[in-house]
């Protein structure tokens, strides 16, 4: 049995152990309530939160003994891996909930909050992922979001004093515009320059909290905006009318639909177009694809500034969607975690976009669990441990909890075309 | 041929170059050309932007000058507040040398500065003679950044987890963790209750670092400290076995495992002793400067640690001007959004154009008419990343 | 030499090329070459490593703009910016390092740039390209299986591939660079019956090369480069291998090293039941045993890719070793670090110069350290001494006859002779009774070549033992005293060298010998 097998025995056994031996007799014995609408008349289901502890606790230890016994690569452990990871979230939302002095919560809206607030991960995730796969490695997805929601902001105060939806819409696309000059400066350090891409990309990040810092308190706070009206709600024709879930999660903001379809456009273009697989190429062995006469240079500005305009819709979504207004540094490592989503996903839309609604998830549960007062005896839990969570989770995807990502192979390195 | 105008314009030309190039050579300042000439862009923008939103550049700048030297209050709250900037920044370039990118300062000195302050409250400390409580707090310092910054260390070392994130996240669940352990009432794990404001109990009085000048902020003992940990930095990286290893592991680190160099020790050693001089800052903040923790005064201090040693092209050497310039510029801009109006984010937009100058040098070097000059450290920023 | 050479001499040129010059900072690549080729003809370029042969078909191929001179194809003056030019021109080129993109399929990597679309340009038509290479595959006989994963495929199909994304645009001149570089004896010649039947249907070849026999085997005419000019033509009907060696270098070439019998001592390097994986997983080297004793080179034969590279790095301590043993000098190594295994007295010169050997940003004087930089005198405590390496280094660069203007400079800069010649030197002038060397010349000048030829004979003359691993045949005979092949991972067969021939260790390359048609791909 190999190292790493061995080591990942360990860990499911163990976790599986704690679960059924440590945790599941100190459970209150309460019985609680998961509903899926907002009261009155919700439907919903009662549980005992000791039936899902023992189920993950069991299926974590079956996971470690079939990981001892099996070969690596049977598709029965790695399904079953898959199960177990998954089945974290229940886990997490029973032992909360029994930890709590509420009785219920509402699972359907938590997935709303999870998917609506993993809105800039995704796209932030997009944005990388057209970065890297041509070959640029981008740090500064951060600066790009924030500049973009600080510029676009600036824009909407200006013009419209934060109203009017006309206003709000050329706001957005200036933002998103934003979004490409940021990429284009990232591009042109990288690519014309050969600047280290990791500084280039740290060198965004800092100039972008200073353009935007410098943004709020000379001109927005200057002209007395400080807060304005977002972008509005609506429900989705058909959709939006099924009973229960329609109206939670069908109704919502225009960015957050939009990134779904971000998400497909970006599936589509990167595997199903001639220029998709040249950025592909260019990001794996751009001297082939020169012999074969592809562009590098060009293609490389060329996807960097779409992944940009991808991050300028995102941070649209922040000083603009959520509400309207601009917070310095209002990205809070948003683009670090979308980042990390990429790594997470291998470098693959549907990957980061699952990744990342993952870490949109983290940062759901984390609000919901401050939302139930969850305390372990008299200790109540703090609200910056549930702040922390996302971050925490990030790392542990990051070390490689889940297997070692392999980036596009030609990454980080500058391309010199023949001359 | 001496009555020809053009001619003789030549030849004072050549001359004025050979001149220049002469004073280059003797005072070895080839290298320095570059942040200088980045400078100078970078303030013409600066004063482009500032005139944009309607004051004078001329009177912006002239209050940020007075700002940061003006008197000699001024100038030694401008030394005070450059202090912990050369350790964010050695951690930077310390690491850099090994290919790896410690943005993990923010974190690594907030876990030394509240380590050093929960040291420096023990209630034997006060008892004992101050040298030796000084020399533990500033220990306590050491070991708790180089604790957070061994963590993304250990993670490369083992997982392959790239620092750049696990640093990141470490400075926020550093920040998280750190402000709950002030902040909590209940129960009370650092916090002063005495204090309104949420932050840990004065240290011992015996414990302080002594101060030199008694400014705002003052300036005390840290600053040679520092300047102490800039020496101490540059000799091991240039002059010790342990700084080729540094050297090599970075530039190539196939190369390094033939050579029978430990690549995964090196990458733990040089992320933990990068995190300590991170931690030395936040001690010396923690003991010198405000003589308990407060998590509010450390913000941003890690990030521009990042700039300054890129500034300072990762020399050690040179990041202690460049951590000079920088802190009398923060220190310089509060006068000049008093005096001129102008927010403090300007010198923040000039610092990052500067950092952007310098790594794009060739930008700089067309507008200068520079050279291209390579010293020792410079090649490392281009191209890709090490390690 | 192939049929038919004098009637196609008289076809008319495909493909002109006069007074090209190509300079790069501080070399002349192409010195004023003129070089013709006539349609349906297979045109040897030839010449020693680093005399400019590549450099001539990447400016015919568009990669490179030359500084002068013209080029004509069919008689039309031409000016290609990239290759995309050339290609649209009927160019094609297979460059000595494949150009593929290893997570891409065939068909990928066949249409990219020139893809196959539907749907008004926009989208990939997949299916119609892979029928295309099946027909493209089908008429030149050359197999691949268009969905396979590039990555995965052996050197050979790779190299198919290659020729079938050149045909695949139409291209009736071919450029084919060191294209047997990678293959065994056997694959060479079916190699060969490929290139005919291009030539049969029409294509006009250029093939690039620095080994004699196969020019004489398939040339219709022969151009010699020599140091960036056109040092001759040479008529394949009269030149022999020694005309053609004199002519590549300029003076008169020994083929044979001379050197003495071996005198063999106690056994000082050996492996035994020794199993090791490649990076996938794989079992790279698989029960191999061997010994090599003290006074002797033992030569290990073998094509690239059937474990040389895992069986050096397990010796040397830089892989790790799934069962079996490794014992250098009476020590057991086989868990050992490369610093232990180095200290007790062994060399390693690897097979990849610049990526394990050297660290190119670095001088050469750091470089002749770099396995020795915390001993005395080259440290004292902890601190560098700065004098003892500096002499150490000016001492070595003139005992090794490196060519550079200082020993400070940069190592990257060196020539690859140069480069090589500094590993050989720091090994060579540590205390060491063993030596591991892999692919010592790959890509060196003859100069440099028999250089350390001669370096590794008195080494061994001195009573050291060589453990030689090369895919040049010609090395591993005029060298070894004793000769083992390596196929897929085991011993197919050890030999004396007098005892060996160039048919058998060729045939045993290939196949493996007992290894047998069942196991073949």
């Amino acid at each position: 049995m190999s190292r790493g097998s061995r080591r990942s025995a360990a860990l499911f056994g163990g976790v599986g152990v704690l679960l059924l031996a440590g945790l599941l007799p100190n459970l209150s014995g309460e019985r609680k309530t998961i509903s899926f609408d907002r009261p009155p008349d919700e439907p919903n289901f009662g549980f005992d939160p000791a039936v899902v502890v023992g189920i993950v606790g069991a299926l974590f230890v079956v996971v470690a003994v079939l990981t001892a016994l099996l070969p690596r690569s049977a598709s029965l452990v790695r399904w079953l891996r898959l199960a177990a990871g998954v089945s974290v979230i229940p886990l997490l939302l029973a032992v909360s909930l029994d930890l709590s002095p509420s009785s219920s919560t509402n699972v359907v809206n938590l997935l709303n909050e999870s998917l609506v607030l993993s809105t800039p991960l995704v796209l932030g995730a997009m944005t990388g992922l057209w970065s890297e796969r041509s070959g640029i490695i981008n740090i500064g997805i951060e600066g790009m979001m924030l500049s973009a929601a600080g510029v676009g902001f600036t824009a909407y105060a200006v013009l419209g004093g934060a109203q009017g939806t006309g206003w709000l819409v050329l706001s957005i696309l200036i933002a998103v515009i934003m979004g490409a000059l940021a990429a284009l400066l990232l591009a042109v350090l990288a690519i014309r320059f050969s600047v280290n891409q990791i500084v280039a990309g740290v060198a965004i990040n800092l100039f972008a909290l200073g353009l935007t810092g410098f943004l709020r308190s000379q001109v927005i706070v200057g002209r007395g905006v400080s807060i304005g009206t977002p972008t509005a709600d609506f429900g989705l024709p058909i959709l939006s009318s099924i009973p229960v879930v329609g109206d939670q999660l069908f109704r919502g903001k225009p960015i957050y639909f939009l990134t779904y379809a971000v998400v497909v456009a970006t599936w589509f273009v990167m595997y199903r177009t001639p220029w998709g697989l040249r950025v592909r190429a260019a990001g794996e062995n751009p001297h082939a694809a020169e012999t074969l006469g592809v562009d590098v240079i060009r293609i490389r500005y060329q996807s960097v500034i779409l992944g940009g305009l991808i991050a300028g819709l995102a941070g649209a979504w922040f000083s603009m969607e959520t509400q309207a207004r601009f917070e310095d540094n209002m990205t809070n490592a948003a683009g670090f975690i979308a980042l990390a989503a990429l790594i997470f996903g291998k470098w693959t839309p549907w990957g980061a976009a699952a990744g990342a609604v993952l870490f949109g998830f983290a940062r759901a549960l984390g609000s919901r669990l401050q939302i139930l007062n969850v305390s372990i005896g008299d200790f109540e839990i703090p609200s910056e441990f549930f702040q922390s969570l996302p971050f925490i989770v990030t790392i542990v995807v990051v070390a490689g909890a889940l297997g070692r990502a392999v980036p596009p192979a030609a990454e980080g390195r500058p391309f010199h075309p023949s001359k | 041929m001496t009555s020809d105008p053009d001619n003789l314009n030549q030849r004072i030309d050549r001359a004025g170059g050979r001149v220049r190039a002469a004073v280059l050579e003797t005072f070895r300042l080839q290298p320095l050309l570059i942040p200088f000439y980045a400078l100078v862009l970078a303030v013409l923008i600066g004063g482009v932007l500032i005139a944009l939103v309607g004051v004078n550049p001329f009177e912006a700048y002239w209050a940020l000058l007075r700002g940061m030297f003006g008197n000699g209050d001024r100038l030694a709250g401008s030394i005070a507040r450059s202090v912990p900037f050369i350790g964010s920044a050695l951690a930077l370039a310390f690491a850099f040398r090994a290919g790896l990118f410690n943005i993990g300062a923010e974190g690594q000195l907030l876990v030394g500065g509240v380590l050093a302050a929960w040291v420096g409250t023990w209630a034997w400390i006060a008892d004992v003679p101050g040298f030796f409580a000084v020399v533990l707090m500033v220990l306590a310092g050491l070991m708790g950044g180089a604790f957070w910054g061994g963590i993304p260390g250990v993670l490369r070392a083992k997982t392959g987890a790239h620092e750049v994130i696990s640093t990141i996240m470490l400075n926020s669940i550093a920040l998280f963790f750190i402000r709950w352990m002030v902040n909590s009432r209940n129960p009370v794990v650092l916090r002063d209750v005495a204090s309104t404001v949420p932050r840990t109990e004065p240290v011992a009085d015996n414990a302080l670092l002594p101060k030199i000048v008694d400014s705002s902020p003052p300036v005390h003992f840290g600053l040679f400290l520092l300047i102490g940990a800039s020496v101490l930095a540059a000799f091991i990286l240039n002059r010790t076995i342990f700084g080729f290893e540094v050297a090599t592991v970075g530039a190539n680190a196939d190369a390094a495992t033939y050579a029978g160099m430990n690549v995964n020790r090196v990458i733990i050693v040089v992320m933990a002793v990068s995190g300590s001089f991170a931690g030395l800052s936040g001690a010396s903040e923690v003991a010198g400067t405000a003589g308990f923790f407060q998590p509010g005064f450390f913000l941003a201090m890690g990030f521009d640690g990042i700039a300054i040693a890129l500034l300072a092209r990762v020399n050690p050497y040179a990041i202690i001007p460049a951590a000079l310039l920088w802190g009398s510029m923060l220190n310089g801009a509060s006068l000049m959004q008093q005096e001129a109006d102008v927010s403090v984010d300007v010198v923040r937009i000039i610092q990052a154009l500067v950092l952007l100058f310098v790594a794009a040098d060739a930008i700089v070097r067309y507008v200068f008419r520079v050279k291209v000059v390579e010293d020792t450290y410079g090649s490392v920023l281009r191209g890709s990343s090490g390690a | 030499m192939s049929d038919g050479a004098e009637a196609r001499t008289a076809r008319s040129p495909v493909l002109e090329l006069s007074g090209i010059t190509k300079t790069f900072p501080g070399v002349i690549a192409n010195d004023d070459i003129s070089f013709t080729l006539n349609e349906g003809e297979i045109h040897c370029l030839l010449g020693e490593n680093g005399a400019g042969k590549s450099t001539l078909m990447n400016v015919v191929f568009g990669l490179y703009q030359p500084n002068s001179g013209t080029i004509r194809v069919r008689g039309q003056e031409v000016s290609f910016e990239s290759s995309a030019d050339a290609i649209a021109r009927g160019i094609g080129m297979v460059h000595q390092h494949f150009q593929l993109v290893s997570v891409f399929t065939v068909t990928e990597n066949v249409m990219l740039g020139d893809e196959v679309t539907k749907g008004g340009g926009l989208v990939l038509d997949t299916d119609r390209a892979r029928q295309r290479i099946r027909e493209v595959s089908q008429l030149y006989g050359l197999n691949v299986d268009p969905d396979a994963r590039v990555g995965d495929l052996s050197v050979g199909e790779q190299q198919r591939v290659e020729l079938v994304k050149a045909l695949f645009r139409d291209a009736d001149i071919l450029v084919l660079d060191e294209p047997t570089a990678v293959l065994t004896p056997g694959e060479v010649d079916e190699f060969f019956g490929v290139v005919r039947n291009l030539v049969d249907q029409g294509k006009s070849i250029v093939f690039i090369t620095h080994k004699l026999r196969e020019v004489l085997a398939v040339a219709d005419r022969i151009t010699v480069i020599r140091n960036g000019k056109v040092a001759g033509d040479a008529d394949p009907g009269v030149a022999t291998q020694q005309s053609l060696a004199n002519l590549m270098v300029g003076r008169d070439v020994v083929f044979q090293v001379e050197k003495s019998p071996a005198s063999p001592g106690g056994v000082a390097a050996k492996v035994e039941h020794l199993r090791v994986d490649d990076e996938r997983g794989l079992r790279a080297v698989d029960d191999l045993s061997f010994e090599v004793r003290a006074g002797e080179i033992f030569g290990v034969a073998g094509v690239q890719g059937n474990g040389q590279r895992e069986l050096v790095e397990a010796m040397t301590g830089m892989r790790p070793i799934v069962s079996g043993r490794v014992e250098m000098l009476g020590q057991d190594v086989t868990s050992a670090r490369p610093r232990r295994i180095a200290e007790l007295g062994v060399g390693h010169i690897p097979e990849d110069r610049s990526r394990h050997g050297l660290v190119t940003e670095f001088s050469i004087t750091d470089n002749l350290v770099l396995n020795r930089y915390h001993h005395a005198p080259f440290a004292r405590r902890f601190i560098r001494q700065r004098g003892a390496m500096a002499e150490h280094a000016l001492e070595l660069v003139q005992q090794f006859d490196v060519r550079t203007p200082g020993v400070d400079v940069e190592v990257g800069t060196l020539s690859g002779g140069n480069q090589q010649k500094v590993i050989v030197a720091r090994e060579l002038s540590r205390n060491i009774r063993v030596l591991v060397v892999a692919q010592p010349t790959r890509g060196l000048d003859v100069g440099s070549i028999e250089f350390i030829h001669q370096q590794i004979i008195a080494l061994r003359d001195e009573g050291g033992a060589v453990l030689l691993v090369s895919a040049e045949l010609d090395e591993i005979l005029s060298l070894a005293d004793r000769i083992g092949v390596l196929f897929r991972g085991r011993l197919a067969g050890t030999f004396d060298a007098a005892d060996a021939t160039r048919e058998q260790l060729g045939y045993l390359m290939a196949t493996g010998g007992e290894l047998t048609a069942e196991q073949a791909p």
